[in-house]
Parts: C-alpha cells; sequence; structure tokens
C-alpha cells in the first residue's frame, strides 16, 4: 500500500524512523521527501568537533570566526552532510542502500538558526533487477535558500522480482 | 615541460604538484560502537540502526551499521613528506560519497587519502587553491566500502588556521 504523499513521516514514530521498509513501486518521480528540521546551537558544533575529530578553529572559536569576517562560528559542513544523509537514510528505511552521496557548500550556514533538509525524487529506474532511485537533496537556511545542494542515489527493494 | 610566463604566476609550485597521486601512509580503524553511537549523537541521528542493536539485528542489516558520513571521523594519516600548504585559511567545498556497502560496529577500516588534482581560481578573497582529495576506505576483508572525493580550499595569508594541516 503507498502511503500519500506528506503521511510518511507522521505514520512512522520517532523511534522506528530509518528502519520501516520503503518499496522502489511506491516511489514516483516528483516524490517530495519529508523535511527534516534541524536548530544546531554552539554545544551541537562543539559535539560535532569531538566525534568527527575536525578541530578547525572557525566552528567553535567566536574570534577565530570573527577575524575570518563572520558574525559568529559556522556549522561544519560535514555536519550538513550528515543531516542531508539523515534525511535520505531514515527516508529510504532499513532496505534501502545509499550509494551516492554529493554535497556542495555554497554558502555558509551559522548556528541558532533553522535549517530546513529537503529532496524530491528526480528519476525512479531498474537497473539489474534493483530498484534506484535518484534524488535531489538540499539545505534550506532560514532565508529561504539553498545553501548546500547535493543530489542522491539509493537502491530500494522491490515487491515484484524484476 | 614549459616555463611559466611568471614565476609568481602560480602558487602550485613543482613541489606542490609532486603530491599529486602519492597516497597517505595508511590508517586502520577499529569500528566502536560507541565511537559510532556518539556521532550519531553529535549529529542528531536517531536512526536505531545506528544505536539499538537489537532493532539493527531485526533489519537486513544483522546488527548495528554507522551513519554514512561517519567516514569523516576516519581521519586519513599523514603523507609520506611534508605538504608545503601555501595559504593560511580553509574552507570545505564539499564531498562526493561513493558507498558499496555499509559500515558495521566491528569492522576494521583503513582509511588511504590521496590528491587527484589542484588547481586554483581568482576571486575576491584572491587567490584560492582548489584541492581534490579521493580517500578510500576498506574493510578487514580488503573490499573497498566507499569512497569519499573532498574539495578543500586554501586562501589568504596571515596566522594560519588551527586544523588546516589536516585537511
Amino acid at each position: 500500500m503507498a502511503l500519500a504523499k506528506g503521511t510518511l513521516a507522521l505514520a512512522i514514530t520517532n523511534s522506528a524512523l530509518g528502519t520501516q521498509i520503503l518499496y522502489f513501486e511506491d516511489v514516483s518521480i516528483g516524490d517530495q521527501l519529508p523535511d527534516i528540521v534541524k536548530n544546531p546551537d554552539t554545544r551541537q558544533l562543539v559535539m560535532y568537533a569531538g566525534a568527527s575529530q575536525d578541530f578547525v578553529a572557525i566552528h567553535y572559536d567566536l574570534n577565530v570566526a570573527k577575524e575570518a569576517g563572520h558574525p559568529t562560528v559556522i556549522i561544519h559542513g560535514a555536519l550538513k552532510s550528515a543531516w542531508l544523509g539523515e534525511l535520505v537514510t531514515s527516508w529510504m528505511g532499513a532496505d534501502g542502500r545509499l550509494l551516492e552521496l554529493d554535497v556542495s557548500y555554497r554558502a555558509i550556514d551559522f548556528p541558532n538558526s533553522t535549517a530546513t533538509c529537503v529532496g524530491k525524487v528526480t528519476d525512479t529506474r531498474i537497473e539489474h533487477g534493483v530498484g534506484i532511485v535518484e534524488l535531489e537533496i538540499g539545505l534550506r537556511n532560514a532565508e529561504g535558500d539553498i545553501s548546500t545542494p547535493g543530489r542522491a542515489l539509493v537502491s530500494l527493494p522491490t515487491r515484484e522480482i524484476v | 615541460m614549459t616555463t611559466p610566463a611568471s614565476t609568481g604566476d602560480t602558487v602550485i609550485s613543482e613541489e606542490l604538484r609532486s603530491f599529486i597521486g602519492l597516497e597517505s601512509v595508511p590508517v586502520s580503524y577499529d569500528i566502536e560502537r560507541h565511537a559510532v553511537e556518539r556521532f550519531a549523537a553529535a549529529i542528531g541521528d536517531s536512526n536505531p540502526l545506528y544505536s539499538d542493536r537489537e532493532v539493527a539485528e531485526s533489519t537486513s542489516h544483522g546488527g548495528l551499521i554507522a551513519p554514512p558520513t561517519f567516514f569523516r571521523s576516519l581521519l586519513p594519516g599523514d603523507y609520506p613528506k611534508t605538504y608545503p600548504e601555501p595559504f593560511a585559511h580553509i574552507l570545505d567545498g564539499g564531498s562526493k560519497y561513493r558507498f558499496n556497502e555499509p559500515v558495521r560496529v566491528g569492522d576494521q577500516i583503513t582509511v588511504v587519502r590521496k590528491i587527484s588534482d589542484l588547481f586554483e581560481k581568482h576571486g575576491r578573497m584572491g587567490t584560492m587553491l582548489f584541492k581534490i582529495s579521493e580517500i578510500s576506505y576498506t574493510n578487514q576483508a580488503g573490499r573497498l566500502v566507499a569512497t569519499q572525493t573532498t574539495t578543500t580550499i586554501t586562501y589568504g595569508t596571515g596566522e594560519r588556521d588551527s586544523g588546516v594541516g589536516d585537511h
């Protein structure tokens, strides 16, 4: 049974998100992925610096960030990639496999501002008996601009043998 | 080899160019459950595949896996000689990941990085050096599980950013 657009996020409890099964047959070009909204604070940047071993000071030292001409510390590009990875993996479910993730940091993002991960299906095809879905993804800042565009390729299970 | 019209025209010296294709010293990491859990918490991803063993075991993965960008925490080793970074400031331009299979808790992953291209651009921040690096991640069975191609941009003079040399 295909869930209507927009109901998927509501139909899944938080703890199960990412472990549901999404079938290739239930995906169509133009489908939107459920948005993921992030409200990062400086604490999260410090957690990410530690977890990823990225200690470039512009992400946690206000003086360094200001000297570089920024109003405050800046979000790690790789943290934005991680959020876009979450956007795709939580949508594709436990039997989906992420094959490709491309992310480009076009503009800088700052903490204490809402960032929304958005995505849509741009292609669906069967390759060697596997359901392949191509996605356009991006991080939308509080001004409504895509600061961080990207794309992803996933494989999904099929209900029928193809 | 042609001689540049004027030797200050490029920051890409012969020495810098000699790094293209040079491999970093391989570094191996044991993928530990708590490191994966901590990374997932840091990025704010509550997917139980990264933290709930029982749930993860009940899926087709058969056990805990790492988030796709967990590779960022597996830092490559040094190059066999010192990379002559000409600039002080660093920007991350982006990453392109190719995944062959998820990384599982308990795996051992060996990381090797090499520079595939160096080029410069001139913009409002002056000359910027673009470095394209390809990082390979190979598991204990010798299978290439993923690659990450990174674009690193360096520019400007002055006091060097901490961490510039790591990327």
